[in-house]
């Protein structure tokens, strides 16, 4: 749904990088995207092809890393991976649950040709 | 990792949560309480906006009300002016959500100096408003029960990131089967013990103790 603004600060973020080092072009974009974040990847990349068109990043590879989701109880202290749908604590069957991880939605790095 | 890897870790939309930033700065020069209002469309959030200006009228608060919409209409910025208060309405041009940029361009056009409240109301979505801060004070979402009982579990993202829920149409829990007790869990397990209002924008029940908690935030 919103993946066009952000695959344009993606495109931002890098090319600002990549002129900071004085990179002649980007070649491979690396992000890491936790699972609870509702980001499509065929849908970044299918703007991406659009967008990085004539920037230092044109057909720069985008490089997805998944992160799982992971839950702690407050009550137990159990920690548990979410699958696919929203679930309480399997220990204690408590509600009061946080997420421990899968909320990531970083540019971690780029490659480039100098 | 080769000399031409360039390390970066930067949050994708932090330039997004930048300026929701700035936005706050400026409501908080001048003392002006501020609200993200989410739904999904069709959920009340123009008559729950509508109620809350009745609501306070009698205590003197001046709200100001920044529409967001998709497409090029007036309806909700004159339903709000109609009920005497200033609105900016923003047309999205298709995008599904407010970010940080569109409410900066809002208010430059708003004059916030006698305003007490300012109230955005965001596109009608659950999925892409819930990743882009505005800088408001508040999240708040008007859940409504017709949409049905299961909403928490569809749509995780936006729960998690409330300080608010309203629970609106309860006048119709009577011919809806929506299980509350399903619902609450679902948004418990999101987020653990959130401030909660049900409130029915048709009869007016419910509406009271969510103006008292509004009040209490409004400073002036």
């Amino acid at each position: 749904m919103h993946e066009l603004s952000v695959t344009e600060s993606v495109l931002e973020i890098a090319c600002k990088h990549a002129e900071q080092a004085r990179a002649k072009k980007v070649t491979d974009i690396y992000l890491v995207i936790g699972k609870l974040s509702s980001i499509v990847d065929d849908s970044v990349q299918f703007y991406w092809d659009f967008i990085s068109k004539g920037t230092i990043c044109e057909e720069a590879t985008l490089h997805f890393k998944r992160i799982p989701a992971e839950m702690v109880c407050l009550d137990c202290n159990h920690n548990y991976t979410l699958e696919d749908e929203l679930t309480p604590c399997p220990q204690c069957g408590s509600a009061r649950i946080r997420v421990v991880a899968g909320d990531e939605f970083n540019l971690e790095s780029i490659e480039v040709q100098r | 990792m080769s000399e031409n890897r360039i390390k970066i870790v930067e949050k994708i939309l932090d330039a997004n949560d930048r300026l929701a930033n700035s936005n706050r700065q400026r409501f908080n020069e001048v003392g002006v309480y501020s609200i993200n209002l989410m739904a999904s469309p069709g959920a009340g959030k123009t008559s729950f906006i509508l109620k809350t200006i009745e609501g306070l009228m009698a205590d003197g608060v001046q709200i100001g009300v920044i529409e967001g919409d998709t497409a090029p209409v007036t309806i909700d910025s004159d339903k709000i002016n109609a009920a005497g208060m200033p609105a900016i309405q923003i047309n999205t041009g298709g995008e599904c959500h407010l970010d940080a940029v569109m409410l900066e361009n809002a208010i430059d056009q708003m004059d916030l100096s006698p305003l007490d409240l300012v109230i955005v109301e965001n596109v009608g979505n659950l999925i892409c408003p819930a990743a882009f801060a505005l800088g408001t004070h508040s999240n708040v979402l008007v859940a409504s029960i017709p949409e049905g009982d299961d909403k928490p579990y569809k749509y995780p993202n936006i729960y998690r990131g409330l300080d608010v829920l309203i629970i609106n149409k309860t006048d119709l829990l009577p011919y809806i089967d929506f299980n509350m007790d399903y619902f609450r869990q679902g948004v418990e397990m999101l987020n653990p013990g959130l401030t909660t209002f049900a409130v029915s924008c048709k009869t007016g029940e419910g509406m009271d103790p969510w103006l008292e908690w509004l009040k209490g935030r409004i400073s002036k």
